[in-house]
């Protein structure tokens, strides 16, 4: 029998075709692990409950610090989900068998980061007006606070994949992931904060959100490779 | 597409981990329709060569070649060409294992339930195959790891220590999948402790200490 040159017998399958496979893939592991899904959740929602309960319940305090709460609990709960986005495939060989797939490793990072943000960034945004009644944010702050948290949260997966890449082999990892990823987020926090301290004050909030617009931006064109690069040095 | 003759050559490859030279110009050729069996002491570099042949670790020096070309210029096509199946089975335990076989194989090629249910069916496992694969027991993994190997329609296969875990049945099975896969006309590099009882040709590769 000849094989044909260089490859395969079967039909080949695209990359698109590949991301997709890999996305659901990635959540139905999700799905199938509730307790990983919520754990951040639940934290964030914690967190920001603590707050009033330690200050103040005064309306006036409450929503002068809502901002800053709202976006630190973010960020530490975005950043308590982001050590497994690599860890458990590194750790039973999946990872290696994704390397050798014969798909380019950026896709599936693409594909895998984006599967983790939907779990964890995007269900952290849903859940964040239930935060803001609790910190007595105005109603008509809210689109302007879900939509800075969405770019926060997704530019924070991307900053926290490079940091999963290249501490995914080490044993204490997550440590250093925090490290890696909290100096880099401090920009997100800034202009997150501000965007939604303006909106709550009824100013325009559209500069912070331009500003984390392109931040968004900037980390969803480069940091694929970075991490692609970070996964590649982590694998050999 | 042309068809050229699948060769796999490895030449004086050098590889340190940190201090220790682990692959001291290691060279090996396979062809079609031959099967190399890699042997040697714990630690003497067996796994170490298989992850440069497949193109995980990049040798310090020396080359790796698949039909005359260099595997990184040609690094898509190449591992489409082969399948690698390491220590661990690399199954998810969430999944069960058609959705493992489903989300592997599929990233290599279409293929539909049917077959895969056939490869687990192929493979002893049929049974399994709508099991979360955490329930399932170290050989049982090993081979649905094995029906992964034998749907991915590689031309080569690298096999790290195929035989652990598997039952009398499962060895005999694994020696007529590779008979059957070299008589075909593929490639196999196979890292076994023990004497490999199969019905085709066998070159020894003997790392030492």
């Amino acid at each position: 029998m000849q094989y044909p040159a260089l490859g395969t017998r079967g039909v080949s399958v695209g990359t698109g075709t590949a991301m997709a496979l890999i996305l659901r893939r990635e959540l139905t592991l999700s799905l199938r692990r509730p307790d990983q899904l919520l754990q951040p959740l639940v934290f964030f929602l914690i967190v920001t409950t603590l707050f009033p309960l330690g200050l103040s319940p005064e309306l006036a305090l409450l929503r002068a610090m809502a901002p800053g709460i709202l976006w630190v609990a973010a960020l530490l709960a975005s950043l308590l989900a982001m050590e497994g986005l690599f860890k458990s495939d590194a750790d039973d060989g999946t990872l290696e068998q994704l390397a050798l797939s014969g798909q380019s490793l950026g896709g599936i990072v693409i594909a895998k980061t984006f599967a983790h943000w939907l779990v964890s960034g995007a269900a952290l945004v849903l859940v964040s007006p239930l935060v803001a009644t609790a910190l007595a944010i105005p109603l008509e702050a809210f689109p302007t606070m879900m939509l800075s948290l969405a770019l926060g949260t997704l530019t924070l997966s991307w900053l926290g994949a490079i940091g999963a890449g290249l501490t995914v082999g080490l044993r204490r990892g997550s440590v250093l992931l925090s490290l890696i990823v909290l100096p880099l987020a401090m920009p997100l926090l800034i202009f997150g904060a501000n965007a939604t301290d303006r909106a709550i004050g009824g100013d325009d909030a559209s500069g912070g959100l331009y500003f984390l617009a392109a931040l968004c931006v900037f980390t969803c064109t480069l940091a694929p490779l970075a991490a692609t690069a970070a996964l590649r040095i982590t694998l050999e | 597409m042309t068809v050229c003759e699948p060769r796999l050559e490895v030449d004086a490859v050098h590889v340190w981990r940190g201090d220790r030279h682990v692959l001291k110009g290691t060279s090996l050729q396979v062809g079609g329709g031959e099967l190399l069996h890699v042997r040697g002491p714990n630690g003497t570099g067996k796994t170490t060569l298989l992850r440069v042949v497949c193109g995980l670790l990049r040798p310090e020096q020396g080359t790796v070649a698949w039909c005359g070309q260099s595997i990184t210029a040609i690094r898509g096509t190449y591992q489409l060409a082969l399948c690698y199946a390491s220590h661990e089975p690399a199954l998810k335990g969430d999944l069960t294992a058609l959705e493992n076989l489903r989300f592997s194989l599929g990233l290599r090629r279409r293929i539909g339930d049917a077959e895969l249910r056939d490869l687990l069916h192929r493979t002893g496992v049929a049974a399994c195959a709508d099991l979360p694969s955490r329930v399932l027991s170290a050989g049982q993994r090993r081979r649905v790891a094995l029906a992964r190997i034998l749907g991915s329609e590689a031309s080569l296969w690298l096999l790290d220590e195929p035989y652990t875990n598997l039952d009398a049945r499962g060895a005999d099975l694994l020696g007529e999948l590779l008979a059957g896969h070299v008589a075909g006309g593929g490639l196999a590099l196979v890292v076994a402790h023990q004497d490999l009882m199969l019905q085709c040709s066998i070159q020894r590769l003997e790392l030492a200490a």
